[in-house]
């Protein structure tokens, strides 16, 4: 899922300055499980709002803010308390946020920071353990992805800053390569450290992305 | 053909040490500190090192070349994609600094600019690989090069890092990449210095050790903290500790292992960091 955190109250009072009637925005999907877009937050931002003596015209949480069709349709249904706003806040990852920005040309302000595509460790607790490169590896790195969990995304083995199975960055986080290796070994396979591994195809990470599902 | 590449290809026991680019466009101390090596035979032109922006290491290479000093280029994938990586290369063979050490590079997080994003576009093995396709007249695309370089190519090694096996399979990535020649972080251990070098002889790459001057036993310390795959050893601490004149005694330390590699390996790499005035003493 997205991982998103909440923008900071300073960055939003800037952003909502002369914005006096504000609908507000959540997403029942990724920003709900990150706890910062949810119904309970989508609330507590309505009374911080109301706190400052601001209007809030009305509020929605869509299933899925990504769905670009069907944050259309949930606006359409909030259409009056939309029209009185002057500014829609949304709580949603950066594709949800422009979801809306798609559907209304009305002043839209992104109430979080996107910051990766993240696994659930335990609740609450998330880690990015793929960045979508768009030609994975996995196979032969034992299903860990030396794209995203190397530093450096280096792809023929470590760089001279593991020390003690740990990565150089940052020595709480596991060394990739190590975990490859170790991995590898159990398994009693060579797997990528059979081969040397060409230059990446970065080509293949075109911005913006685009694709229609083959059937 | 450079006279490094020369000595390293007849067999001869050759001398590197190492010299930074400044920040900013005073090129004097610089030129000063290789102007004052003695008995030198390359000078390794470090790369932003440490992730410090730092002049072009390509400038003051070629300004080197100038001096009558061979110089040695650090290449780190850190600041570059391919496209920048070979257009500097393409720079370096037409200025006539052929010698290369190709590096990840330490990430920006550790440097002066943390903000900077990334590029780590190839990393050193496909680096490598990438001077071969310059050297065979062609880039990365396969489009021909108008004359065609003629690069010595050097890559590191960290032979105390562990596990010994995993990062093994990276040196013999590297030599199969195309590396003549490897320059190694620092080595205390000279039983460790051995194991590997006798995993690394049958592969019949040159070998230089690289030799970082202790000054204290504050900074031997330091080192075992905060360098990965750098370990003195207590029995050096213990020298350094004890001694009258540490740095003295550091010059001592340096001195046994230029002469193991002076039996075992094929030079040394030499890292003074402002004690350049001790090499000649290193050496003697
Ligand atoms: S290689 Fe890594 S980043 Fe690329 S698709 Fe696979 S898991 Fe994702
Ligand atoms: S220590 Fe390991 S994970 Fe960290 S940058 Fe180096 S190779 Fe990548």
């Amino acid at each position: 899922m997205i991982i998103s955190e909440q923008k900071s109250q300073t960055e939003l009072l800037v952003q909502l300055t002369e914005k006096e009637h504000i609908f507000l925005i959540g997403c029942a999907a990724c920003a709900t499980a990150c706890k910062v877009g949810g119904e309970e937050e989508v609330f507590q931002m309505q009374e911080w709002l109301q706190s400052l003596g601001k209007e809030v015209t009305g509020s929605v949480v869509i299933d899925e803010a990504c769905h670009i069709m069907r944050a259309g349709r949930d606006l359409r249904h909030h259409k009056v308390a939309v029209a009185a706003a002057d500014a829609l806040l949304v709580l949603a990852c950066g594709a949800g946020i422009q979801s809306i920005s798609a559907c209304s040309e009305k002043r839209v302000v992104g109430g979080l920071n996107s910051l990766f595509l993240g696994n659930i460790r335990r609740l609450g607790q998330f880690e990015e353990k793929c960045s979508l490169c768009g030609e994975c590896i996995l196979n032969e790195t034992a299903g860990i992805c030396p794209v995203t969990i190397c530093a450096k995304g280096l792809l023929n083995g470590p760089c001279g800053g593991v020390e003690d199975g740990k990565c150089e960055t940052d020595r709480e986080l596991d060394c990739a390569w190590h975990l490859i290796y170790e991995r590898l070994k159990v398994q009693g396979r060579s797997g990528v450290f059979a081969r040397t591994v060409e230059p990446k195809n970065w080509g293949k990470k075109f911005k913006p992305g685009r694709h229609e599902n083959k059937k | 053909m450079s006279t490094f590449r020369q000595k390293i290809e007849q067999g001869t026991f050759v001398i590197t040490a190492e010299v930074a680019p400044p920040k900013g466009v005073d090129v004097t101390a610089a030129l000063a500190t290789v102007r004052s090596l003695a008995g030198i035979d390359a000078v390794n032109v470090t790369d932003n090192q440490g992730a410090n922006m730092r002049m072009s290491p390509l400038a003051l290479a070629s300004l080197l070349l100038r001096e009558g000093v061979e110089p040695i280029l650090q290449l780190t994938c850190r600041d570059r994609n391919r496209m920048a990586l070979q257009s500097d290369l393409l720079g370096a063979a037409a200025l006539g600094v052929t010698n290369l050490l190709l590096i990840s590079g330490d990430h920006p997080g550790f440097g002066d600019h943390p903000q900077a994003r990334a590029v780590f576009d190839l990393d050193s093995v496909q680096l490598l690989q990438t001077v071969g396709r310059l050297n065979s007249g062609e880039d990365l695309s396969g489009a021909k090069l108008t004359g065609v370089p003629q690069f010595f190519t050097g890559a590191a090694m960290t032979p105390e890092a562990e596990p010994f096996e995993l990062i093994f399979q990276k040196y013999r990535k590297k030599v199969e990449a195309g590396a003549q020649f490897f320059q190694t972080q620092a080595v205390y251990d000279l039983t460790r210095m051995e194991h590997f070098m006798a995993a690394a002889r049958p592969l019949g790459r040159p070998v230089l050790l690289g030799v970082l001057l202790l000054r204290s036993a504050g900074m031997a310390r330091f080192l075992n903290a905060h360098i990965p795959g750098v370990r003195v050893g207590a029995a050096l601490i213990e020298r350094l500790a004890a001694a009258q004149n540490p740095l003295d005694e550091g010059v001592a330390i340096a001195r046994e292992q230029v002469a193991y590699a002076r039996d075992h390996c094929q030079g040394v790499h030499l890292m003074t960091l402002g004690h350049e005035d001790r090499i000649p003493a290193i050496l003697r």
